[in-house]
């Protein structure tokens, strides 16, 4: 029965037992063709970030990170980049169980649609988003004339571009962990008389909760970074608008160092976040 | 079953079912009935459409056509979390985040119960299955016999008025099987409402199930009790299926007195109440009374019928120990077996098991 | 301010002035270049320019430059001139890190003192135009801004360019020497996206360049203000040492000074060095 065999395979992915059974190769057991790309593949990703290490004025460091404009971007950057995370997962979860658990006719398109701001550069997202939610777009006309929201130049603007950037990373993330769950949990809690809503509260939510987490850290990291669709939706605007992507760009008109100093701030924040969320998050569940 | 003992089960109490679901190139048609108290095994060879039978009954599968009735009201459109019937999934489905208390508290808690109440309600329901001091264990550490008792607790906290179970005892090693199996006969057997279970397993179906229901191929191919359908098969399928002698009797260590008065050795050495199983390739006819054999496992009868069966002829006796025998076809023209014919059955006692009830 | 504001001509008469640019080129380009000048202008074309010239340019360039590339492939058949616009910075940047480039024309000396100073140029660069802020407001001017000091009003949404890039740093000079202060709601990344801000509608106004305010059409209409006499923007232009192609470049070099140059130049708004 095919179906069982899923659903172990699910129940296995849920309990973690895949990652516990897997068998650690030493050093020796992996083939040269694997292991000599996969150093190269490696040093090509940390290599530009050594170079910024290199190259950091360190003598200078302590005094252009006291600017109150260096940590006004910085709490802006955190707070931006959570409120957006938020954004995303109270829009984005439900959306995934949609597009995993439903069935409609054109399904696989707006699948397709989800993951268009994956492939979008992000200033043109943000054009986007300004023709739909600008004080003259689409909707936001109506916005502003009846409850007098714009949401340009605000930090709401903010948010709202680094969610728009970074949902498909948490919808896409929580639909895989979603199709690999076994539906049939859901079916079990029905038969005990919970509603489909209770049944994605109480059974899924909890069992797709490291995919979710997986998810939101994919979607942080995206949003805090993000440099187009912010600058071209929200402006820039130090305390309200700029956050570090915004300003490392800026310094880096007519001052690479303090650009490379303010990166090594945002490097080093993102690792402690990453690094703090694995600890607590990916491995307990 | 007779037709008669049919129409006293539509009555309003149990269940009443036509389930007709179609998916285009497989269509499902099958009526059930069951009073309360009745255990009916499903069974069939897979793709047959048990699975599809129970989900529709659950309701997580919408019925093309037919009726469902349970206890007199109509449940056809009724979605499965307002159904008085609880299931028993195949691999038992425990909720892998929650203790084993936790998840037979979910059913009282999805019915509005208080969690405080919820989690008295699941208490004694694992104390009642012996697994009190598992309440704060999560599924994956339970052992599969636990797991499956804690999915019985799960499905029986919501007080359902049909229970099913999906081959509640395939995920089981043989070992666990014999004492689980045991287990839960008793509590179907306490079971005041219908309970369906779907198995492939024969011996399962016919430990556990009152009356046998053979599906092939979406439809019912045969119904009766698990001795009837035994001795006279109408498929190939059945009688390869349900090739197997069952008896119940009082084991004194290999020697088992059955209700009806022969009594048959057997390998285990048991005590109490067992049942004894053999199949009916296990049987050596013989016309006269071979000379020189122990008299142990022998019995004089008489043909009520054959039955050819692919290369087999399935004999049907009556007489001290009611029983079916295969034979070859060659081996039942040298023995001349014809209806009526007196013939005594041996079979060896290696090949006869015994199980605890 | 007595000045009113004033529409800024039409993108058509741009194209008009254009093409009239090209044909008075076509007709008299002979006489600019030294080489042996024939009565076909196609003959005209030095046998020693060929192949490509690499123009490096500023953004606010793009429109009169890309005008002159033309205009240069129809005078000098077989060559052919590619165009990097991008913000001064950026292009400053990556001439000093390498790039193959035979022109440099920056938005402003600052940008291309970065270029000189690490001995990249040859000679000293020559002023060709220079551009001078004016406001941009929606089109119609519904707000009826006639000045600077209209812009400090706290009804309206004003974007800048962040003081970093060169309009920034012009707009805050204006701005310093009327003692105003003005609160944008956005400091831009660049003149464009600026511009930009009104096109779509979401800002009120920009203080950007002459001739974005042109380049825009009548998607922005553009008002003058006096201030700006104190923060006219140089543009300046260079042939680069390392030049693959330093004839033909110099060629272009001497188009962008020459009359016919500086009508396509002051057709989009610059004025003239």
């Amino acid at each position: 029965m095919t179906q069982l065999d899923t659903s172990d395979a699910a129940a296995e992915t849920l309990k973690g037992g895949p990652r516990r059974r897997r068998v650690r190769m030493t050093g020796r057991g992996v083939p040269l063709p694997l292991l000599l790309p996969a150093l190269v593949g490696l040093a090509f990703l940390l290599l530009p970030l050594l170079a910024l290490l290199v190259r950091a004025p360190w003598r200078s460091l302590p005094s252009q990170l006291t600017s109150t404009e260096v940590w006004q971007a910085l709490q802006l950057s955190l707070f931006s980049a959570t409120a957006a995370t938020a954004v995303c997962l109270v829009l984005g979860v439900p959306l995934a169980w949609l597009l995993a658990r439903t069935e409609f006719p054109g399904r696989g398109f707006v699948r397709a649609l989800v993951t268009l701001p994956l492939v979008l550069p992000p200033v043109v997202g943000g054009v986007a988003l300004l023709l739909a939610l600008g004080r003259n777009g689409v909707v936001g006309q109506w916005l502003d004339s009846w409850f007098g929201i714009t949401l340009p130049f605000t930090t709401t603007g903010v948010v709202i571009a680094e969610a728009f950037v970074a949902m498909p990373f948490l919808v896409i993330s929580v639909e895989g962990t979603l199709r690999a769950a076994d539906p049939r949990y859901e079916e079990a809690a029905q038969t005990l008389g919970a509603s489909r809503f209770t049944a994605f509260r109480r059974v899924t939510l909890p069992l797709i909760a490291p995919g979710i987490a997986a998810g939101s850290v994919l979607a942080w990291a995206r949003a805090l970074g993000e440099f187009g669709a912010t600058i071209t939706f929200a402006g820039n605007f130090p305390g309200r608008t700029q956050t570090m992507p915004l300003a490392v760009y800026l310094a880096l008109q007519n001052d690479p160092e303090a650009a490379i100093a303010l990166s090594l701030v945002l490097l080093a924040v993102s690792i402690a976040v990453l690094a703090g969320l694995r600890d607590r998050w990916m491995t307990t569940s | 079953m007779t037709d008669t003992a049919d129409a006293q089960l539509t009555g309003s109490q149990g269940l009443d079912a036509h389930l007709v679901v179609d998916r285009g190139t497989f269509r499902l048609d099958v009526e059930l009935t069951a009073a309360p108290g009745d255990v009916v095994a499903l069974l069939g060879p897979n793709g047959a459409g048990k699975t599809t039978a129970l989900r529709a009954l659950a309701g997580l599968v919408r019925l093309t056509d037919g009726h469902l009735r349970l206890d007199g009201a109509e449940l056809d459109r009724t979605p499965p979390e307002s159904r008085p019937v609880g299931v028993v999934f195949q691999d038992y489905l425990l909720f892998p985040h929650l203790t084993a208390l936790d998840n037979v508290a979910f059913g009282p808690r999805c019915q509005g119960a208080t969690k405080a109440e919820s989690r008295a309600v699941a208490a004694e329901w694992l104390d009642r299955m012996g697994l009190a001091e598992h309440a704060g264990a999560k599924p994956r550490s339970l052992s599969g016999g636990q797991a499956q008792r804690v999915a019985v607790a799960r499905a029986l906290a919501t007080h359902p008025r049909l229970l099913l179970l999906d081959e509640p005892l395939a995920a089981l090693d043989a070992r666990t099987r014999l004492d689980v199996r045991a287990q839960l006969r008793r509590h179907l057997a306490e079971f005041e409402a219908v309970a369906v279970l779907v198995t492939h397993d024969p011996l399962d179906a016919m430990v556990l199930a009152d009356r046998l229901v053979v599906i092939e191929q979406g439809t019912i191919v045969q119904e009766g009790t698990p001795a009837d359908i035994a001795r006279h098969p109408r498929t190939d399928y059945i009688a390869q299926l349900v090739g197997l002698n069952l008896y119940k009797g009082q084991a004194d260590g290999h020697t088992v007195t059955l209700d009806t008065g022969p009594t048959i050795t057997t390998t285990e050495n048991l005590q109490g109440e067992v049942f004894v199983a053999f199949p009916p390739s296990a049987v050596t006819l013989f016309r006269d009374r071979p000379v020189g054999a122990s008299a142990r496992n022998l019995w004089h009868c008489e043909v009520a019928g054959l039955e050819t069966h692919g290369d087999q002829i399935r004999v049907d006796l009556t007489g001290e120990l009611p029983l079916a025998a295969d034979l070859t076809t060659p081996a039942a023209a040298e023995l001349d077996l014809h209806q009526g014919a007196s013939v005594w059955a041996a079979v060896k006692a290696t090949q006869t098991h015994s199980y605890p009830t | 301010m007595t000045r009113s504001a004033r529409r800024t001509r039409r993108t058509l008469q741009v194209a008009g002035a254009g093409a009239a640019a090209l044909l008075a080129l076509s007709a008299c380009s002979s006489s600019d270049d030294s080489s042996s000048s024939k009565s076909d202008s196609s003959a005209s074309a030095s046998p020693k320019m060929s192949g490509t010239v690499t123009v490096f340019a500023a953004a606010s360039l793009k429109e009169s430059f890309t005008t002159l590339g033309k205009e240069f492939e129809t005078a000098h058949p077989g060559t052919k001139v590619t165009f990097n616009f991008a913000g001064s910075d950026t292009l400053a940047a990556s001439i000093t890190s390498g790039a193959p480039a035979d022109v440099f024309a920056a938005a402003s000396p600052k940008t291309m003192a970065i270029v000189t100073d690490k001995g990249d140029g040859v000679g000293t660069p020559a002023t060709f135009v220079r551009n001078q802020l004016e406001i941009a407001t929606l089109p119609g001017n519904p707000d009826k801004i006639a000045s600077l000091k209209d812009l400090t009003k706290s009804s309206l949404k004003v974007v800048l360019c962040d003081k970093t890039v060169p309009c920034g740093a012009a707009a805050q000079k204006a701005l310093t020497a009327s003692k105003l202060k003005l609160t944008p709601v956005s400091y831009e990344e660049d003149v464009k996206s600026a511009l930009n801000k009104v096109v779509l509608k979401e800002a009120d106004a920009a203080v950007v360049y002459k001739t974005d305010v042109h380049a825009a059409g009548d998607k922005v209409e553009g008002v003058e203000f006096p201030e700006s006499a104190e923060a006219i923007n140089d543009y300046p232009i260079t042939l680069l040492k390392n030049a693959p192609n330093a004839v033909a470049a110099k060629a272009f070099i001497a188009l962008v000074q020459s009359a016919e140059g500086q009508k396509v130049l002051s057709a989009a708004g610059f004025l003239k060095p």
